[in-house]
């Protein structure tokens, strides 16, 4: 019982804490990993890796991984449901409080003068944030490496360009693909990736 | 604008489900989910619930979803949507967790992935066009999109401290005019 509110505390605070998306949980998860001793360095390793290799918000897949091996190494696999689902729900909550009174402010103050003029600057900031994002997951996908200095040292694969060229004229160009759902380009594509082996670098 | 919360629930668990990169690989899911096939939010709302999640605690797909939610059903609403969006995690990587060891290092998985990640890039480029002409509107904004971008490719400055910086620009700009 205790391992569950200590699971729930853990990741209420990592949920209350960590910033700007799923990777802000990982320095929390190794703070705990060094304090609690739920888990070590390299199963924090492994976790990140699934999370990114599976659908779904990677904080969400993180906060999942670590409650089901926390509580599987100490009680069993029926037990770890039940703990994947308490480290989830703690690390959703704050967010959820805070996102509740948010939106209540925002739609109190929606005609406000103050509160528009405040989001014509978010939305330029909001935009320009997210393309930040882009650009960084394009550098780990096109390139293999995480930030701009070391793109003078990367290898171009032909590959990824092509696979990206091809995307782009469906989404874009070509009328009969255009308006079909993401989900087909992401299947596209990775069997396009499956087919080339495309995580072997050339 | 019809909706049941069962309907909001399995649409954000699809959303969910088809996200794979996290928050900024959900932005065309959503786009296409719930702005264009639903009409629950429109395309300036979500670049607000974007702004606001970015600097707002929490992982930012489940801020985007307890807003929507929040929106067309209530405080109820917004934790349907959040249960929602993270209910194929909780399925997928306990099962994943529980029986498939080394997942992340099968090499179909590597590869599938790697093609994946090509095809969130794209993606999302195309959702940030649609969202650039909507937000970057005049000088100003194109000043802060631009002066905003480059310092965060470049240097390690806090979201959350540009994210302030450009709201106060917003109210210096656009607070005192009269309209």
């Amino acid at each position: 019982m205790i391992l569950y509110l200590q699971l729930f505390w853990e990741f209420f605070k990592t949920g209350l804490f960590a910033i700007g998306g799923g990777m802000a949980t990982v320095p929390f998860l190794r703070e705990i990993s060094a304090r609690r001793g739920w888990f070590t360095a390299s199963d924090l390793a492994d976790m990140i890796a699934v999370s990114e290799s599976t659908p779904g918000p990677i904080g969400i897949n993180m906060a999942t991984y670590v409650g089901y091996t926390t509580v599987h190494s100490h009680h069993g696999p029926v037990a770890a449901i039940l703990g994947s689902i308490i480290a989830t729900v703690g690390l959703v909550t704050p967010s959820v409080i805070i996102i509740l009174i948010i939106a209540k402010f925002l739609e109190k103050f929606r005609d406000n003068r103050y509160v528009n003029a405040a989001m014509y600057g978010l939305r330029a900031a909001s935009v320009a944030l997210i393309s930040a994002a882009g650009i960084s997951i394009v550098l780990i996908s096109f390139f293999r490496v995480t930030t701009i200095d070391q793109l003078k040292s990367a290898v171009i694969d032909y590959r990824c360009f092509v696979l990206a060229a091809v995307i782009l004229i469906l989404t874009r160009w070509v009328p009969q693909t255009k308006k079909l759902h993401p989900v087909v380009f992401i299947a596209i594509s990775a069997v396009a990736g499956i087919v080339f082996h495309m995580s072997v670098p050339l | 604008m019809s909706f049941s919360y069962l309907d909001l629930f399995w649409t954000f668990a699809r959303i969910g489900v088809l996200t794979f990169g996290g928050g900024y690989a959900m932005l065309p899911i959503i786009q296409r989910e719930i702005v264009e096939k639903k009409g629950w939010v429109s395309e300036t709302e979500v670049m607000d619930y974007y702004a606001i999640g970015q600097c707002t605690p929490g992982v930012i797909a489940v801020n985007t979803a307890t807003f929507t939610g929040r929106k067309i059903g209530g405080n109820l609403g917004g934790v349907v949507a959040t249960a929602g969006v993270v209910f194929p995690s909780v399925v997928i990587i306990t099962i994943i967790a529980a029986l498939i060891h080394g997942f992340a290092n099968l090499q179909p998985v590597k590869d599938a992935l790697a093609g994946i990640r090509i095809c969130v890039c794209v993606l999302i480029f195309n959702a940030v066009l649609k969202m650039w002409k909507k937000a970057v509107i005049d000088k100003v904004t194109l000043v802060l999109y631009i002066a905003i971008l480059l310092a965060s490719v470049f240097f390690d400055i806090s979201p959350i401290l540009m994210v302030v910086v450009a709201a106060v620009c917003g109210l210096i700009v656009k607070g005192r005019a009269k309209a």
